[in-house]
């Protein structure tokens, strides 16, 4: 083997939020990739939760898909809140 | 004035802060060293928390001696014979097998040392322990993922992780030396011949896994506690403290 | 250099699909899997592998104070400077890789000099006020290089860039405040710090690269949005920023003509003398082969640690499997 496999970081920043793609790094095996992730991409306390995934297991959308794959939600403004009037004083809705 | 009981605990502090200051000395060679750019960022972290242990350390040592010494000028402005730290962190680690052999031994020591320092009688050296005591679990886990991966990786990382357990054994046994007996039946420090069997248990399961064998070997003198050092500490100092000493009285 | 690119041929690219010229002229990002010309594709390629090897090899004159810095505090945060910069590195190459190239073919392009890193690491660092000289002034110049390229229009370098540029901020401080103690020091302090300034003030005008008229690739990489000004601009930004911080170092900079230019609402300063930079460049410079051989001895040395973790990763994979199938 050449290079050790290639791992996408994800960092959950604090309690509440999702975890975030922060970048990659290079690991032999997912130990060491979580450890490594920890000292490059959690120095500054950036993080109390990590994810790491081998970059080739990750399926992504390509481009060309993206007009199929994402186009059609542009109509559907009812899906949002703010589609909806709502009177004047009314509160907590 | 310094009393019988505050050179003791002096001294005591001292060998617990140059064992660490030492250490991030030659933790720092590693950086822009590493088999791996990694590996530069985990080294440089461990190095930075020993770096930390010492100086807080070293800022307690000089409160209670009294003299009105700083962090610096027990670090810059001491001689050879007047550091306490052990054999095993003092001579140069050039070898990555060395590193880990070495850092696996003294994080071990280290991990359990401060868990039990943690509930120590002094309440600053209690407090030191229990921020020290995760930071050198990290180590730990570290250096022992590295031992099993050289030790069970190919013919050749083998052959290399277990003649650098060979070199660095000779040194373990120093660190189980006893200490000021007083301050240990105070409940101020802890006996690190009781620590024994549990640093060696740890050590063990990862030579152990790692497909090493524990080397049997006679232990190197030592002396480190009493100011007796080897020859390679004259120049870590040498190197250490040039700067500072080239200009009497500095700022920096 | 450092995130400027010069020294290789212009690319240039006459096939730019529909897609990536609607993305650039909305001043949308391009991202991994968007089509785009294979000129930009090498353009980028080159520049960020180029800024990733300067941070790493940048690791080295710095490194070189480790072990002797003057005080616990300076030494503490020397280290998480120097490992600062591994980050870096590791962040540049990892948006390099995005590009699908391999790290270890970038590092290999570094090793056997195919690829450059920024000449400014060539120089030597002398002297303890070096430490403060290059955080003040490589530092310094290197973050007015590199803000521009929180919007470059590539998404996962500017995305790299913002976390570089937001970790940078304390590079500069540290080394301002160095200087600073040092200018306000001893007078044997005082002249180091002076002697580090007037070492360092001519290469770090250089790293903003050759002047404007002479810069085959800025027009082609400004169209495509990877650079946002023109090299003569940020240097001049450089030096209107510098000048009076000067003057609150109590440090003299070594160049008689500079001086405020009412009109231009600018200070004046001297020509640089590029002949010394591409000397430098072509591998003349004091520790260009030092660097090197620094550089690919680590590498050369850490084979035997790479390839065991290797072993052990298959090992255990194959362990794995024998235990899978054996329940299966």
């Amino acid at each position: 083997m050449r290079e050790w496999p290639l791992w996408e970081v994800f960092v959950r920043s604090r309690r509440g939020l999702s975890h975030v793609h922060v970048g990659s790094l290079h690991a032999p095996d997912a130990e060491m990739a979580l450890r490594n992730a920890r000292d490059l991409y959690t120095r500054r306390q950036e993080g109390v939760s990590l994810w790491v995934v081998p970059a080739a297991e990750i399926v992504a959308s390509t481009p060309d898909q993206g007009a199929a794959f994402f186009d059609p939600a542009d109509d559907k403004v009812y899906r949002h809140p703010t589609f909806y009037d709502v009177p004047e004083g009314v509160e907590h809705l | 004035m310094t009393t019988l009981a505050d050179a003791g605990l002096f001294t005591y502090v001292l060998g617990l802060a140059d064992d660490a200051l030492v250490s991030a000395q030659r933790m720092g060679w590693w950086i822009s060293r590493a088999p791996q750019l990694e590996e530069d960022v985990a080294l440089a972290n461990i190095g930075l928390d020993q770096l930390g242990q010492a100086r807080t350390l070293l800022a307690y040592a000089g409160q209670v001696e009294g003299a009105g010494r700083s962090e610096d000028d027990l670090a810059y402005l001491r001689d050879e014979r007047e550091f306490r730290n052990v054999w095993l962190v003092e001579r140069a680690q050039t070898d990555f097998g060395v590193a880990m052999a070495r850092l696996l031994v003294f994080s071990a020591w280290q991990r359990e040392l401060y868990a039990a320092l943690a509930s120590s009688s002094d309440a600053t050296l209690a407090g030191v322990a229990g921020k020290a005591v995760k930071e050198v679990a990290y180590h730990l886990d570290h250096a022992s993922h590295w031992v099993v991966r050289l030790g069970d990786g190919t013919e050749e990382s083998h052959a290399r992780m277990q003649a650098a357990l060979d070199a660095e054994w000779p040194y373990v046994a120093e660190l189980f030396e006893p200490v000021d007996a007083a301050l240990v039946a105070e409940g101020v420090a802890v006996d690190p011949v009781a620590l024994k069997p549990a640093v060696l248990t740890v050590v063990e399961e990862v030579v152990a896994e790692a497909t090493l064998t524990v080397p049997q070997v006679a232990p190197a003198v030592g002396g480190g506690r009493r100011g007796l050092h080897t020859e390679e500490m004259g120049y870590l100092l040498a190197e250490m403290q040039h700067l500072a000493r080239s200009h009497p009285g500095a700022a920096w | 250099m450092y995130g400027n690119d010069f020294g290789a041929r212009a690319e240039t690219s006459s096939d730019e699909p529909r897609s990536f010229l609607d993305l650039l002229a909305g001043d949308d990002r391009v991202e991994p899997r968007d089509e785009m010309p294979d000129a930009y594709r090498r353009t980028l390629v080159r520049q960020i592998a180029q800024h990733a090897h300067s941070e790493i090899i940048g690791m080295q004159p710095e490194g070189n104070w480790i072990s002797r810095a003057p005080s616990l505090r300076r030494k503490a945060i020397l280290m998480a400077k120097v490992q600062d910069e591994a980050g870096h590195g590791l962040y540049l190459y990892a948006a390099a890789e995005t590009l699908g190239v391999d790290r270890a073919d970038l590092l290999d392009q570094l090793h056997n000099g195919r690829q450059k890193y920024s000449s400014i690491f060539n120089y030597p660092t002398l002297t303890w006020a070096d430490v403060g000289a290059i955080g003040w002034l490589v530092d310094g110049a290197a973050i007015v290089n590199q803000v521009p390229l929180c919007r470059c229009s590539y998404g996962p370098y500017a995305r790299a860039m913002v976390r570089v540029c937001k970790e940078e901020s304390f590079h500069q401080r540290q080394g301002f405040e160095i200087l600073h103690t040092l200018s306000h020091g001893t007078p044997a302090q005082r002249a180091m710090a002076q002697d580090a300034v007037d070492r360092y003030w001519w290469p770090s005008l250089m790293m903003f690269g050759p002047p404007d008229d002479d810069s085959p690739n800025s027009a082609q990489s400004m169209a495509w949005g990877i650079k946002r000004f023109s090299n003569d601009d940020l240097r001049q930004r450089f030096v209107d920023m510098t000048v009076p911080q000067a003057e609150a170092l109590g440090l003299t900079l070594p160049d008689p003509e500079i001086r405020w230019n009412e009109e231009r609402g600018h200070y004046d300063f001297g020509e640089v003398d590029f002949t010394e930079l591409f000397e430098v460049i072509q591998g003349n410079g004091p520790c260009n082969a030092q660097r090197m051989s620094h550089r690919v001895r680590a590498h050369e040395d850490g084979a035997w640690v790479r390839e065991a973790a290797s072993a052990y990763a298959q090992k255990q994979a194959e362990k794995q499997l024998a235990r899978t199938e054996g329940a299966a």
